[in-house]
């Protein structure tokens, strides 16, 4: 059997995380077709097909499926869900908006966010914002799948697949797009950045982050913080890292002023490398950081740009 | 109109989960037990709609163990009018739970329910979706804002680059993110009341649901533990092994 993959894209491009779902589906073993839905999506399409190990592309080009509304995406992808054994998205949040209602309308069971396909039915899935990990079976005939994209390596894009068209179904009514804000920052967004850069309680006050700003800055890291540095409202909610806020896995954490508890931990420790930066030796962040400095932040921080500057080092 | 809410009895956000020795879960025993942050937010939300006058009576249901009672009381205490509670000490999941929902819904015919976006304990982050997609109904997931007018809704969803804004008709079910709001805490006073106020008791029979799992747990483990704890002297030593050593920068 083969496995489907759901595009992710904004319209004129696609969404990389596409790429880590890809890679998942290539544990299958089987055929990969990508879908690809939305109108006017043709580069999306294109881009698509040059995506290493697919087979093909299926390409809705209909504006019925414009910003992926779930409630116009589910009905297609169950439409064509006969032909394949895994239907597989990213656990972004237009994967995990989307696969759920598919899998209600299939009549099966979702795995949310897997790290690894152990079988074509078993999966590792993180539990507790990452404190536990099951190993799950699924008794279902189609897996309905979200996959965690910091677990899983980009597919490479030097393929050339076939596209071929799909038609659409029949219009909704439910639901229509409204508006869109993208955040207008120009660091990177907290979930996909390649570093994060985050401030907590030790920052003493919303003025002082530009300390991290200025580390964020030259690093292009994300900027986030603890529930205690939001609480205090030194930063909005939607900065919040952890088991509440959001959950990140980037190639650097930096913590400045975070002690490390544990619902914050939860939200970073899957980070490859994590950097403490506090002046309590004892703060549980220190102890299972790679790099702990231990020293006052408002004296480690400005040091630090200083350095990084000497250093040459640049965004990458 | 009327709201219902759901509400999970899960792990308390502060608690550190510890995996059994067995492997086959994790420890639950003798454990603070608290109503799902995600939760607090949809009772909140429902009661800032009656509040403001467009909500007319909230229902908040919990699904599970005897214990669930607890979590309905905190909700009443918190403003809502009356619970359900569909007992039952076998394991639900998310496909179950939505389906005994839709059960629910056909009984109490709300023009919203309002839902956490994910429980804290397995993260999977489907109710609501399933809800929506068995009823037919549209789906504001995510929600930071919530702006009713007459026959439909505007909600505001937290995606990754930002905000987008989506027009729903009602009926809709709606999930919670945490910038939608700050849930309040109970007062002394409204918990005395809130013992007074109704919870119906259900049997997952009566409501004709087949809840059997559809995944099968075989084995819950520690995750890999970090090689952490390495000190560095000095911001130029911490710029070294992150560029020569860790390569990260």
């Amino acid at each position: 059997m083969a496995a489907l993959v759901i595009a992710d894209h904004d319209g004129t491009a696609l969404d990389p995380a596409t790429l880590n779902a890809v890679s998942a589906a290539v544990r299958f073993e089987g055929d990969i077709d990508l879908l690809v839905a939305g109108g006017g999506t043709g580069t999306v399409a294109e881009a698509a097909a040059k995506i290493a190990g697919i087979t093909r592309v299926r390409h809705a080009d209909d504006p019925a499926y414009d910003h992926l509304l779930a409630e116009a995406v589910a009905p297609l992808v169950v439409e064509l869900a006969a032909d394949y054994s895994e239907i597989l998205f990213p656990a972004n949040t237009t994967g995990k908006n989307l696969a759920p209602r598919v899998a209600a309308l299939l009549d099966v069971a979702q795995i949310s966010d897997i790290t690894e396909v152990i079988a074509p039915d078993t999966f590792v899935r993180p539990i507790y914002a990452g404190n536990a990990m099951a190993t799950v079976r699924s008794s279902d005939a189609i897996k309905v799948i979200t996959v965690r994209g910091t677990a899983f390596p980009a597919a490479t894009q030097d393929g050339s697949a076939p596209i071929e068209p799909v038609a659409a179904g029949e219009g909704q009514t439910l639901s229509h797009f409204v508006r869109q804000e993208l955040s207008k920052s120009e660091r990177p967004e907290l979930t996909s950045a390649r570093v994060v850069v985050s401030g907590g309680r030790g920052m003493q006050s919303s003025e002082n982050f530009h300390l991290v700003e200025e580390i964020a800055d030259r690093l292009g890291a994300a900027v986030g913080a603890s529930r205690a540095a939001v609480d205090a409202g030194y930063r909005p909610n939607d900065f919040q890292v952890g088991q509440t806020g959001k959950v990140v896995a980037p190639e650097l954490y930096v913590a400045v002023g975070i002690s490390g508890a544990i619902q914050h931990l939860a939200g970073m420790k899957d980070s490859k490398v994590i950097v403490a930066i506090n002046k309590d030796e004892e703060a549980p962040m220190v102890q299972i950081a790679d790099y702990g400095l231990v020293d006052d932040l408002f004296k480690a921080l400005p040091a630090l740009a200083e350095a990084l500057d000497k250093a040459g080092v640049k965004p990458r | 109109m009327k709201v219902l809410v759901g509400v999970k009895r899960v792990v308390d956000y502060n608690v550190k989960v510890r995996v059994k020795a067995d492997r086959t879960g994790v420890e639950t025993a003798n454990v603070k037990m608290s109503m799902n942050p995600f939760d607090e937010i949809a009772v909140e939300e429902a009661i800032r709609m009656k509040e403001a006058g467009t909500a007319d009576e909230i229902v908040a249901v919990s699904m599970g163990s005897r214990q669930c009672q607890e979590t309905i009381r905190t909700a009443l205490a918190m403003g809502a009018d009356r619970g359900i509670h569909v007992l039952t000490d076998e394991e639900l999941q998310p496909l179950a739970v939505a389906k005994l929902f839709k059960a629910l819904v056909e009984r109490e015919n709300p023009g919203l329910v309002i839902l956490g976006k994910q429980a804290i304990d397995d993260d999977s982050n489907q109710t609501g979706q399933m809800l929506a997609a068995l009823l037919g109904w549209p789906q504001g997931t995510f929600a930071s804002e919530i702006v009713l007018s007459g026959d439909g809704a505007e909600v505001t969803r937290e995606v990754d680059g930002g905000l987008e804004t989506v027009g729903l008709a009602i009926p809709a079910v709606v999930t919670t993110d945490l910038r939608l709001n700050e849930p309040r805490y109970a007062s002394l006073p409204n918990i005395m009341k809130a013992k007074k106020k109704p919870i119906d008791q259900l049997a997952v029979d009566e409501l004709g649901v087949d809840v059997a799992p559809r995944l099968e747990t075989l084995k819950v483990e520690d995750p890999p533990a970090r090689a952490g704890g390495r000190k560095v002297a000095s911001v130029e030593e911490l710029v070294d092994k992150l560029k020569n050593e860790a390569g990260v920068i």
